[in-house]
């Protein structure tokens, strides 16, 4: 646990980009913003010039493996790659074994979150028991946990039955909850191994059709609004997801969408050297595919990014194709994936980074002390990042357990030299604490 | 070249070698001492993790003509199916010399990953529904036997295109040696994006017939049909099974191939499959001098 | 091997510059014309004589043998030719080679007199192979050796029963036959070498390529 607690006086940041200020931190909050120097007396003073002040990031799509498979990630360790990412709160996906579709097993991921102190995790609740997609797991019983669950996902499963999706739509209302889908219609993906276009036939890899997200999704969107639900879309990977997001969202309906960092900048062309470490579900789709997901990011039809940070160990990656696990990990290189997609292309703002990074996501869990503006009185979540400063990522570098990433050998445009958690520094100096 | 993974990684001068080399090589089965002494003190692994009597026979055999030292090392009864790894594996044999690995795997791109793993040449003999060079190879050089030459021929590749290896490695060489490829066959069988690759696509056989030089039928297996490719092995093999008469309305030196094995009465009937224009029996015969062709080319250098 | 710019000496022959021809295409004529006498001579009438090129440039010698012999006896001397790459012991040293063509005659080799002809005669490493090939192949009742040059320096114990010319070299110096069938005129030419000897055993394919040779040089 991360023990240094300020007080800190970080000199010189831009928040948001903006012009620099110095920020004092002081018992877990935004004590002063250009403090008078008396009061700044006895803190740690963080030289932060030219670097970027965001509030801390918040990850909607986290796989922290435990319990079940402590050997790919745990609890303690997916935390503190998520404060070399810059998140301060993290939502941990329920695909765990035992799988959290009980309030007891939330309740320990949460705890566990707790102990590691890296940031806050909150659990995600299964939708349907062991995410058999049979029936609808307790889910009042995890809102009610002290790990006060309001995102349930049976993410990695599509909740394909669609009067099930219809009831646990509605259920979740009774406590301002939201559905996330994993939008993959089972039929369509039978043994589906990456896109299926020009690439999975020329490799004859069995194809995933865009069709099979898309379905699910304008399905899901139009039984949200039919029913008045809150519906939130995970990993949106296709032009075609974008437009019918866009469309449902101009007709009224309650949905958000997330966008993963892989999706922003890989297409599948990569699989072409039959290394899985660019094996993920849903797969990496084509080029116009990235630059649709871009725009729709920009203009907002995509809400925010989440990292479906997958954590795997060597083994389940070094195999063929067909045997290897779906999954990569994003935390520790969101931001800058982010930075390199959307900041230099000149399609968000620093500004429009927290907001898609922070404060939208923590909106759509219900977070209440994550994703605030950087203001006197705050909870002092915040990240310091500095965009003049490229990485060359190497997954053996990682500070999670797992070096499954697939921007390894690639450069990045920037990296994170702090992370504050409620005023106390979880990363300092590019370093984990 | 020090693997062959995949036909498309030929050119075309590349190509024409190995089946130059195979034409020479192919007297040696003709002659009293069948038996080359090029690849002496080589080995040469067979790493089949699928059951092919067929291709592990022909390369073990000609591996054997060019006296290498010739390991079978089959998925059953071995540390393969206890759960060892494709890389373990690989290790293994590494360690114990392997100059080159023939492997066949039913996971696509199970060569290319092994290429990764092992200093020694690889050599795809098949993987999963991605390519079989040495099949395609072989296929081209028993057209070239034939017909005496593969520029122009104009060639018809019949069947389940959509799950087969052969295809893939034959579209992309027989353009690469300067043939025209038809694919023929129900549009549930071809891939979504066959449009994109260099050849022409047609779901009506009886259109292709009469202008076509060789007809290539793949194998169409019955549980295709159970998972709805097509509705009935009678209605399959009425619009794509080729028949005497349908036979009869190619060119008079057309030939018909076939990788095999042959599912008679689906997608050939056996009064083609026995009939003198049909060539299954030459292309294994071939495929023995091809692979050793192979074998010589990526083995027998430096 | 060859330098860059090109010299035309007395006899018209294009010989690379830092080369000079030691034999023009009279004197390979010349050389021929009495070799196949020679061979008459010593097979007695040449009844059983049959003659096998090693590619490349031994194949057209072989056949202008034969046509020299055809001449001079009125019998037909069946030629063919032996390719010997596969049974090369430097395949190592250099990538795999295109193969030369091996073409037995009809009747095969059985009790014949096989008389092998190359252009260079040289380390002896070509024949000691084209000697295993031919075992496999058949059960000749001799093995005989013709050369246009012997250039000296075996590695085996190995020698010519026919020689064109003897031409003593330097380790230093190459060889180059050219033929009018394969080169559009003919010569021998001798120059500097840029390898040992040992490594232009290799050099009949140039480096990294699966090119056929292209001279002759190194063929031993």
């Amino acid at each position: 646990m991360p023990e240094n607690q300020g007080p800190y006086l970080i000199r010189g940041a831009r928040p948001l980009g903006g012009d620099p200020v110095d920020l004092l931190l002081e018992d877990g909050r935004i004590a002063a913003i250009d403090p008078d120097p008396a009061a700044t007396e006895g803190a740690e003073v963080i030289d932060a010039e030219g670097l970027i002040a965001l509030p801390g990031l918040v990850d909607l799509h986290t796989h922290l493996r435990e319990p079940g498979r402590e050997d790919a990630e745990t609890v303690a360790s997916g935390s503190r790659a998520a404060a070399m990412g810059g998140y301060t709160a993290v939502h941990a996906m329920a695909n765990t074994d035992p799988v959290a579709d009980t309030a007891g097993v939330v309740e320990q991921v949460w705890r566990l979150g707790r102990e590691a102190g890296y940031c806050d995790v909150h659990p995600v609740g299964a939708v349907t028991v062991g995410l058999a997609g049979r029936q609808l797991s307790e889910i009042g019983a995890m809102a009610d946990s002290a790990a006060g669950v309001r995102v349930f996902s049976d993410d990695g499963i599509c909740v394909s039955d669609a009067l099930l999706m219809r009831r646990a739509l509605e259920y979740v209302k009774a406590f301002d909850g939201v559905i996330a889908q994993h939008a993959q219609e089972p039929r369509l993906t039978e043994g589906a191994q990456m896109n299926e276009g020009c690439v999975s036939d020329r490799l004859g890899l069995p194809g995933w059709p865009a069709v099979a997200e898309e379905a699910i999704i304008a399905r899901d969107c139009l039984l949200a609004q039919h029913v008045g639900s809150r519906l939130h879309v995970c990993h949106v990977s296709t032009q075609g997801s974008v437009d019918i997001i866009r469309w449902a969202k101009e007709r009224g309906c309650d949905v958000t969408a997330e966008v993963t960092p892989h999706h922003l900048l890989l297409t599948d062309d990569l699989v072409e050297s039959y290394d899985p470490v660019y094996k993920v579900n849903p797969p990496l789709r084509t080029a116009e595919d990235v630059q649709a997901l871009r725009a729709g990011l920009a203009d907002g039809t995509i809400d925010i990014v989440a990292t479906d940070h997958a954590p795997h160990p060597a083994e389940a990656k070094e195999t063929e194709w067909s045997t290897a696990a779906m999954g990569m990990i994003g935390l520790e290189t969101a931001l800058g994936v982010v930075h390199k997609t959307m900041v230099e292309t000149g399609l968000l703002t620093w500004e429009q980074v927290a907001d898609r990074m922070s404060a939208a996501p923590a909106r759509i869990g219900r977070l209440d002390g994550h994703g605030r503006e950087l203001a006197v009185g705050e909870p002092a979540n915040i990240v310091l990042y500095d965009p003049a400063a490229p990485v060359d990522v190497d997954g053996a570098a990682m500070v999670g357990k797992s070096g499954n990433t697939p921007f390894r050998g690639m450069s990045l445009p920037g990296r994170i030299v702090a992370t504050f958690l409620r005023g106390t520094a979880t990363v300092l100096e590019g370093k984990i604490k | 070249m020090r693997h062959l993974l995949s036909t498309g990684d030929l050119d075309r001068d590349e190509a024409t070698l190995i089946l130059d080399t195979a034409t020479e090589l192919a007297q040696v089965g003709d002659r009293s001492v069948k038996k080359l002494p090029t690849l002496r003190g080589r080995t040469v692994v067979n790493l089949f993790y699928e059951d092919s009597t067929r291709t592990r026979t022909s390369f073990e055999l000609a591996a054997k003509r060019l006296s290498a030292d010739v390991i079978n090392f089959s998925a059953k009864g071995s540390s393969v199916s206890k759960g060892e790894s494709l890389k373990d594996t690989a290790l293994t044999l590494q360690a114990m010399g392997a100059d080159g690995v023939v492997i066949r795997h039913s996971a696509s791109g199970a060569a290319h990953r092994l290429a990764n793993w092992v200093d020694g040449s690889v050599l795809n003999a098949g993987d999963g529904t991605h390519e079989h060079p040495t099949q395609a190879l072989l296929d081209a050089f028993t057209m070239r036997a034939r017909l005496g030459r593969l520029e122009g021929l104009r060639v018809a590749v019949v069947g389940d295109i959509l799950h087969s290896r052969v295809a893939r490695s034959n579209v992309l060489l027989l353009t690469t040696l300067g043939a025209h490829v038809t694919l023929v066959a129900p549009p549930t069988l071809l891939p979504v994006s066959v449009h994109t690759w260099p050849c022409e696509v047609s779901y009506d056989l009886d259109r292709v017939l009469p202008e076509t030089d060789v007809v290539m039928m793949l194998r169409v297996q019955a549980e295709r049909m159970r998972d709805s490719f097509f509705p009935s092995v009678r209605e399959y093999s009425r619009n794509y099974g080729l028949d005497g008469e349908r036979l009869g309305r190619m060119p008079a030196e057309a030939i018909v191939m076939h990788p095999g094995p042959m599912v008679r009465g689906m997608e050939i009937s056996a009064e083609v499959a026995d009939s003198p224009r049909c060539t299954v029996t030459e292309q294994v015969a071939n495929g023995v001098s091809l692979r050793m062709a192979v074998l010589y080319l990526l083995l027998g250098g430096s | 091997m060859h330098a860059r710019k090109p010299t035309r000496d007395d006899d018209g022959i294009v010989a690379p510059e830092g080369t000079r021809a030691v034999l023009d295409g009279n004197e390979i004529n010349r050389a021929l014309t009495r070799i196949a006498h020679e061979v008459l001579e010593r097979t007695k009438g040449g009844q059983e004589v049959t003659l096998l090129g090693i590619p490349s440039r031994g194949v057209p010698l072989a056949r202008r043998l034969a046509r020299r012999i055809e001449r001079v006896e009125d019998l037909s001397v069946p030629t063919g030719s032996l390719d010997i790459t596969m049974y090369r012991d430097d395949l190592r040293l250099a990538p795999a080679r295109a193969l030369g063509r091996t073409e037995i005659p009809a009747g095969g080799l059985d009790d014949r007199v096989v008389v092998l002809v190359d252009d260079v005669l040289f380390s002896g490493r070509t024949v000691r192979a084209a000697l295993d090939a031919l075992g496999d192949l058949g059960r000749p009742r001799a093995v005989q050796l013709a050369v246009l040059v012997d250039r000296g320096h075996r590695e085996l114990p190995i020698r010519a029963d026919y020689v064109g010319k003897n031409l003593p070299t330097s380790l230093r110096e190459s060889v180059t036959v050219q033929l009018d069938e394969i080169d559009g005129h003919d010569a021998v030419l001798l120059g500097p070498s840029r390898t040992s000897p040992s490594t232009t055993l290799a050099s009949g394919t140039r480096p990294g390529s699966l090119q056929r040779p292209e001279t002759t040089e190194g063929d031993a």
